[in-house]
């Protein structure tokens, strides 16, 4: 049936066939073989990998002994990761009204607090509980999970990873969470860990963290994060384009972070912090205090405290902001304030010392002049007594130290008075000693204190001028009436000799830590050196070898006159175990030699603030300690602080607390 | 080889399967040779599918092949006296799969207990059997414009009725059919000339002049999907995200293919891997090498077709494999074509090697038919030669 025709027409159908054909083949040819690599590259682009972080457990915390203080517990949070969400507003609110559900949250709509980072301002929006805590938690870190739930069952768990498809960007990740085996026993010192935030995420101190990461944001917790943290791992899996999950790739585990081991004695701890509630408790209407007790030659703290305190697992929990302010606002007396670092104040009599070094060491004193103690002494109109009114008559600086003679450094005070705007030898050598500069503890949040001079008051004097009438920083805020702002009296009175008296027995302005204290009394006993103290001793590998010793340098070298400091030195033993001294009552008949001194600060319309500190040296013994106690409204130093101290002697040379005595003496 | 030679080799074959010693071996086994790329791609493509697509489609292969047989053991030509119930059948197919309930917005499926029919495919086969009679019975007046207009408007009704499910892809074959049956039928080339500038005409008043005053003959993501090729987008959201991820697909295969690692088709940026883009989960799989393989069989089959059109007993048959011809080459070209960015995106299958019952039994019996052609004029070719000796 092959016409000629047919023949013509077939032969068309075949060339056009075979043109078609040598077209594909070329293009498969152009595409595969000379475009295949940049395809390729192309391919890869595609993202079929996710990582999944994987948190790492942050690294233990041990006291000295090895006991454990703060861990870890397993928890399970549910999480979503916004960018998996449906994309139509509806799928959304349908998933999150399952999730709720499930959840056991609440749908209603309620106020929420966002913050818009474009136009930087907080806009109050009715959402519910879920896209609530989306929107607030994204506005913090755009590309971050959001936990929507944390410690949910492992049923909980299961339910979810069953039903994905109903539960798209929704992960339920095994998060850690801190632990407090010994509660309320040092807890202010550890700090708190949580979500980083967007400013956080800009500081290098957290460099390398991701959106996602758990740090530590305050206490030994921020200080030392760079070991505990540990390095995330991930979990490498592969999913399609829609993102479901295919198969688990080869991850990286995370690396647990390092254990921290700290200087600090739990034995100690627990007893300083027992008698310094027994102490609070006898003492009304003491309400808080603390105490450090730490190595005066390098600066290791064997034990610091503060009262009130808290138990730290509560925090483990997201709590209300109504249980929050009822469990740790001012009716409970803040017992998130660390006191030992975060509670300057006068220190009273414990000043002397630092006052008897600058009289000593600038000539305007001898070691053998007396003064004679009639009972008062006046500056123009105003005169001042000491405590009880006694007169102790004619006095070395040795004794006067020993009795903590008011008069005496009164006298001081006023001979080492100027007027030049960073003051005279007592305030250099108060700056010397520590006093109104940080300490440098290995700790967040340490407040540094205040260091009075005629520079301080003056700037003081302008900053409640300006307030009272609304100028210069205060300009468009009310007025005041003089003195109304409180920054300072109002009077405008510049620095007078009376400020340096005050500051002489460590009273008036003069604001001091009981860290800063125990680091300036710890320069007394060990021979001038300013220690830098510090909580952490090493950082050790989760097998317990030793990474990295913490032992910093100390900060400076006061080169005190070797025999000036013998004198305050002898002044301080005889106050606190010789007859007639302020602490006798207390450290009289401790076995091991004291070097104490009292200290009763007076506060306007206050109960009396008592300190003490004491030490027992290198020289005295093998395990030489310093310790220094504040209560706050405990009455005088020897009644309210120095039996806690000896509470801490006795622990730390004998291994048990003595019968709690108070103090007996009335001196300042 | 003697006559009574060849009668020996024939009787000691069973009698039933004798008719297989005049089919075209070429043909069967690169039909056969297609299958088995199929099921070695659709394994590779559905790795968490386990053997599913591997055992439907052998299934469906397996159907499609006593299909063939039994279309090769008859003589075609009886075929012919069905025409009308042959194109009524088709007709009431493509219209009852209108009243049927919609998937992803089509109607292109008979749910069966057992399986789904898609009749456009059989449409296909149909169409060309019924529109072949037709034309053999107005052999003598080809050259008449009415035998033109006839054929081409039975080859657009079903056509039209296609596009309505929709399946614009099918219905181009339809039309596509009816054009190639009537050119190697005889219509002269002034008619086909007149045909094709109609069929421009009519594009250009689809995608240009019906938008333009405001009549929307397809609706818009078909527009897209027809002229998307012409500048492929990276955007996801846009209708040629698929002939993107078609192009990455195939391109990264290279020379050999990616094999395991092909995630383009393996992690599911290739839209319908075993259907649609089957040709680009080989390309990517097996590469230039697997790509070059399949288009070599399917141009033995264009080339068997061929060879079958010139050699059949009579117009019927010739018309049959011209139809037959048609029908694969646009499924082919088109198919391949959609999936390397040079061709429009339209759902056709590619013949044999894509999933789908429907289409690989109505191939096979395609390649049934074109064997039966084959047989019979062997067959006729034979008694002729005994005729001659005797």
């Amino acid at each position: 049936m092959l016409t000629p025709q047919l023949a013509r027409r077939v032969t068309v159908l075949g060339t056009f066939a075979l043109a078609l054909f040598a077209i594909i083949f070329f293009r498969l040819w152009f595409l595969q073989v000379l475009s295949g690599q940049r395809y390729l590259a192309q391919a890869s682009q595609n993202g079929s990998v996710r990582e999944i972080a994987v948190a790492a457990p942050r690294g233990d915390v041990l006291d000295s002994r090895g006991n454990l203080l703060v861990d870890n517990t397993r928890a399970l949070d549910v999480q979503l990761s916004p960018p998996s969400l449906p994309k139509s507003a509806s799928a959304r609110a349908a998933e999150y009204r399952r999730l709720a559900h499930v959840l056991g949250i609440s749908m209603r709509a309620r106020g929420c607090r966002v913050y818009d980072a474009t136009t930087k301002r907080t806009v109050r929006e009715h959402l519910a509980t879920i896209p609530c805590d989306i929107a607030q938690q994204r506005a913090q870190i755009p590309y971050a999970n959001v936990t929507i739930k944390t410690n949910v069952s492992r049923d909980t768990q299961f339910y979810i990873l069953e039903r994905l498809n109903l539960f798209p960007g929704v992960q339920v990740q095994q998060v850690y969470e801190r632990s407090y085996p010994l509660g309320p026993l040092a807890a202010q010192l550890f700090g708190t860990v949580g979500r980083i935030t967007r400013p956080e995420l800009r500081d290098p101190r957290y460099g390398g963290a991701s959106p996602n990461d758990v740090v530590g944001q305050s206490g030994l917790e921020w200080y030392y994060n760079h070991y505990l943290q540990g390095q995330d791992g991930n979990q490498r899996v592969l999913v399609d384009a829609a993102g479901n999950f295919q198969r688990y790739l080869r991850g990286t585990p995370p690396t647990p972070g390092h254990t921290l081991r700290l200087s600090l004695d739990m034995n100690l701890q627990r007893v300083g912090q027992t008698a310094l509630q027994q102490s609070i408790d006898t003492n009304a209407p003491g309400q808080g205090g603390a105490f450090v007790a730490m190595n005066p030659q390098n600066g290791q703290i064997y034990a610091m405290g503060s009262l009130p305190t808290y138990n730290p697992n509560v925090f483990t929990r997201p709590i209300p902001t109504s249980q929050f302010d009822a469990e740790f606002g001012a009716s409970h007396h803040y017992p998130l304030l660390d006191r030992a670092i975060q509670s300057p104040g006068p220190t009273g009599s414990t000043f002397k010392p630092i006052t008897a070094t600058a009289a000593l060491q600038s000539g305007r004193w001898g070691l053998n002049e007396t003064y004679d103690d009639t009972g008062k002494f006046c500056q123009g109109t105003l005169c001042r007594h000491n405590a009880g009114g006694v007169a102790n008559g004619v006095l070395n600086i040795v004794q006067a130290i020993r009795v903590s003679d008011d008069i005496f450094f009164y006298n001081l005070g006023a001979l080492l008075n100027s007027q030049a705007p960073h003051g005279g030898p007592l305030q250099h050598w108060a700056h010397r000693y520590g006093i109104g500069r940080p300490t440098g503890i290995d700790l967040g949040g340490e407040l540094p204190g205040t260091l009075p001079t005629p520079a301080w008051r003056a700037e003081r004097n302008k900053l409640e001028y300006e307030c009272d009438h609304a100028t210069g920083p205060y300009k468009g805020k009310p007025k005041h009436a003089p003195g109304g702002c409180g920054i300072a009296d109002g009077t405008n009175r510049p620095w007078s000799s009376g400020d340096n008296v005050n500051l002489a027995v460590g009273q008036g302005d003069v604001q001091v830590t009981p860290l800063q204290l125990a680091v300036a009394y710890s320069a007394i006993a060990n021979g001038g050196t300013i220690v830098r103290p510090h909580v952490g001793s090493a950082i050790e590998s989760a097998n317990g070898t030793v990474v990295q010793r913490i032992d910093p340098p100390p900060l400076r070298h006061l080169h005190i006159n070797p025999v000036y400091l013998a004198a305050i030195r002898e002044g301080l033993h005889e106050a606190a175990q010789s007859p007639g001294g302020t602490s006798d009552a207390v450290f009289g008949n401790f076995p091991e030699k004291v070097y104490g001194k009292t200290g009763t600060a007076q506060y306007n319309g206050q109960h009396d603030y008592a300190w003490y500190v004491c030490f027992v040296p290198a020289w005295a013994t093998k395990k030489p300690i310093l310790v220094a106690v504040h209560v706050e409204q405990g009455g005088f130093g020897a009644v309210g602080a120095a039996p806690v101290a000896r509470e801490i002697l006795s622990q730390w040379f004998f291994g048990h607390s003595g019968k709690y005595v108070p103090g007996t003496s009335q001196t300042l | 080889m003697t006559v009574t030679a060849i009668q020996a080799v024939e009787e000691q074959a069973p009698e039933r399967f004798r008719f297989l010693r005049r089919c075209d071996p070429l043909l069967a086994l690169s039909a056969l040779g297609l299958v088995g790329c199929s099921l070695i791609t659709l394994r590779a493509a559905t790795p968490n599918s386990g053997n599913y697509y591997v055992e439907r489609q052998g299934l469906y292969a397996a159907i499609g092949v006593v299909a063939a047989l039994v279309l090769a053991r008859i003589d075609y030509t009886r075929l012919r006296e069905y025409k009308y119930g042959l194109y009524g059948l088709m007709i009431f197919l493509n219209l009852i799969v209108l009243g049927m309930p919609a998937v992803n917005g089509s109607r292109r499926w008979i749910p069966l207990p057992l399986f789904q029919v898609q009749p456009s495919e059989f449409g296909k086969i149909l169409l060309i059997l019924s529109l072949a009679a037709f034309l053999t019975d107005r052999s003598r007046r080809t050259h008449e414009r009415s035998t033109t207009a006839r054929i081409m408007l039975l080859a657009l009704i079903p056509a039209l009725l296609v596009m309505a499910q929709p399946d614009l892809g099918t219905s181009i074959v339809f039309a596509v059919v009816g054009f190639v049956i009537l050119f190697v039928g005889g219509t002269s080339f002034k008619q086909l000339l007149a045909l094709a500038l109609l069929a421009l005409l009519a594009i250009a008043v689809v995608l240009i002049v019906a938008p333009a005053l405001g009549m929307h003959v397809l609706s818009g993501y078909q527009v897209q999907r027809l002229t998307g090729f012409l500048h492929p987008s990276q955007n996801p959201q846009s209708a040629t995200w698929n002939i993107h991820q078609s192009l990455i697909a195939v391109g990264s295969g290279g020379r050999a293919g990616r094999g395991i690692h092909a995630t383009q088709t393996r992690l599911g940026y290739l839209s319908a891997p075993t259907t649609d883009f089957v040709f680009a989960a080989l390309g990517e799989t097996y590469g230039f090498v697997g790509g070059a393989i399949v288009l070599s069989l399917y141009a033995l089959i264009i080339w068997r077709t061929l060879r079958i059109l010139t050699i059949a007993k009579n117009l019927y048959g010739t018309l049959i494999a011209g139809g037959i011809l048609a029908m694969l080459m646009v499924q082919v070209f088109v198919n391949v074509g959609m999936t390397i960015g040079i061709a429009p995106i339209t759902g056709i299958p590619l013949p044999l090697v894509s999933y789908g019952g429907s289409s690989v039994v109505v191939t096979m019996i395609a390649v049934g038919l074109l064997q039966s052609i084959h047989i019979q004029a062997r067959t006729a070719a034979a008694s002729k030669a005994r005729q001659l000796i005797s």
